[in-house]
């Protein structure tokens, strides 16, 4: 049974849709990936995987619990009441392409803070999983360090570590590595890497074609807030059936960012800039 | 001409109103930080009628004149039959006004947090409130130590409004002096240095605040 099921999922910003009736489901340990242009919407189907968005209408099933109330196409969505929607959200990590981590708390206490104030957890208890989580990821070196005096590689690892301190059903991913510089890049796909070995069910969104075609389990080509096309990442990346997924992979492979010849950070304000208009 | 021997006396006179004046300004400045953080906090939460209030209150305290403010605490309260010493019409005065000044300080703050910073703290399961606790307040107070100061420093120099309703601060010890003895320019002097000391305690304090109790990040 699938773990992940949305269904009708439609979002729009003002007189913006962006998202179109959509479906997916995701089976557990299945690693998904999430490819498309900006404004495509990839970043929004995750914000509203993740309730930080709140959809317009359409259902969102995880591991057989339905995140508010949406039922069938015609149906605005309810969202769940404050608390119970804290509960459900804290069974899905999402790490964001900015990092966030808490500024003002070492590498430590973010990823220690979730267990100790969500879940209640002793201040002990919550330090020694925390630590162990960041040796399991590299980081043991780095626990009394804040935010700022990491590089934008640890940052992120730490971020991963943070929603694992959660123990997740299911991980999220808005494009990673693209707020990275390119050499740091590597790092976090190997933590990604080793995290997808484990059996963590992952969405991932990305344009690292390469860690796409290694680790992902199935691709989806978005465009418009639709779902274009999806397969196994070896036959979508080699043998497109759409016009747009042949056009898009070759713009990518071309120049290495989709659509914003700019680099990441015209892209990051594009994509933003449709998707957090809220 | 210059008297310096009249200064001297004066001194101890001088640092009676300068104690008056340092009471009256902790008080105040606690009053109106309770007050600036509570409707700083109201002004972004999500609740239209808890704005509606706080805009309001800082739109009277912004567009009237402190004066004006003490005096009617002073004058006017009287008249509904509550009767407030100086000192206390002081400290409400000052307290009321400082604090719809903290409010903006403290509600420019908290906006001027990354927005990520509350979605990850959301995104681990956490409540609007614990992340304004955990996350939110502890980096809005470093951020605002700064222009808070400066609204202290303000506040404590304002006392000297209270010398208007006979308030034994230093302002008014001054002016006491000043009527005994027609010496204004040595008085007035001596008055100033010691408001220039207090403050320079205030900013010292401050500095250390911002640099010792409040790591770098």
């Amino acid at each position: 049974m699938a773990i992940l099921q949305v269904e009708h999922l439609s979002k729009s910003f003002g007189t913006t849709a962006v998202l179109h009736d959509l479906a997916l489901s995701v089976e557990k340990g299945e690693i998904l990936i999430v490819i498309g242009p900006s404004g495509s919407g990839k970043t929004t189907l995750l914000r509203c995987i993740h309730c930080l968005e709140h959809p317009d209408r359409g259902t969102i099933v995880l591991d057989g619990v339905p995140f508010g109330s949406g039922d069938g196409p015609g149906r605005a969505w309810r969202p769940d009441p404050p608390r119970v929607l804290d509960a459900k959200r804290r069974r899905v990590g999402f790490v964001f392409q900015r990092f966030n981590l808490f500024a003002n708390l070492t590498a430590l206490d973010n990823v220690s803070i979730g267990p100790r104030r969500v879940l209640g957890l002793p201040a002990a208890e919550a330090r020694a999983r925390a630590a162990a989580l960041l040796s399991r990821l590299g980081l043991a070196e780095h626990a009394a360090k804040l935010p700022s005096q990491l590089s934008g590689g640890q940052q992120q690892r730490v971020a991963i570590a943070r929603a694992l301190s959660m123990d997740p059903l299911l991980m999220l991913f808005d494009e990673p590595t693209s707020a990275l510089d390119p050499e740091l890049v590597d790092e976090v796909l190997q933590t990604m890497r080793e995290l997808a070995r484990s059996g963590m069910t992952m969405i991932v969104v990305t344009h690292e074609l390469d860690f796409a075609r290694e680790v992902g389990d199935r691709v989806l080509f978005m465009d418009g807030g639709r779902v274009v096309e999806s397969g196994r990442p070896a036959e979508v990346f080699s043998q497109p059936r759409e016009e747009r997924t042949r056009m898009f992979l070759r713009r990518l492979l071309r120049t290495g960012a989709p659509h914003h010849p700019t680099g990441h950070e015209a892209a990051h304000k594009i994509d933003t800039g449709a998707d957090r208009r809220a | 001409m210059f008297d310096f021997a009249l200064i001297l006396e004066s001194v101890p006179f001088l640092a009676r109103g300068a104690v008056y004046t340092v009471e009256v300004s902790v008080l105040a400045i606690v009053f109106g930080l309770v007050l600036g953080w509570i409707l700083g906090l109201a002004a972004v939460s999500g609740v239209g009628w808890l704005r509606a209030i706080t805009w309001a209150y800082v739109q009277f305290i912004r567009g009237t004149p402190l004066l004006v403010q003490i005096f009617l605490i002073y004058f006017g309260l009287p008249a509904f039959g509550i009767d407030v010493p100086a000192f206390w019409s002081g400290v409400i005065a000052l307290g009321l006004n400082s604090g719809g000044f903290q409010a903006e300080i403290v509600r420019a703050g908290i906006e001027s947090i990354d927005r990520g910073q509350t979605e990850a703290a959301r995104s681990i399961g956490m409540s609007a409130f614990q992340a304004l606790v955990f996350i939110l307040v502890p980096q809005t107070i470093r951020r605002v130590i700064p222009p808070l100061t400066n609204e202290l420093i303000t506040l404590t120099k304002s006392s000297s409004l209270l010398s208007a309703i006979a308030a034994l601060e230093l302002t008014h010890a001054g002016q006491l002096i000043i009527a005994r003895t027609f010496a204004p320019f040595e008085i007035y002097a001596a008055v100033a240095v010691m408001y220039l000391i207090l403050i320079a305690i205030l900013s010292r304090g401050s500095a250390l605040l911002e640099r010792r109790v409040f790591v770098n990040y």
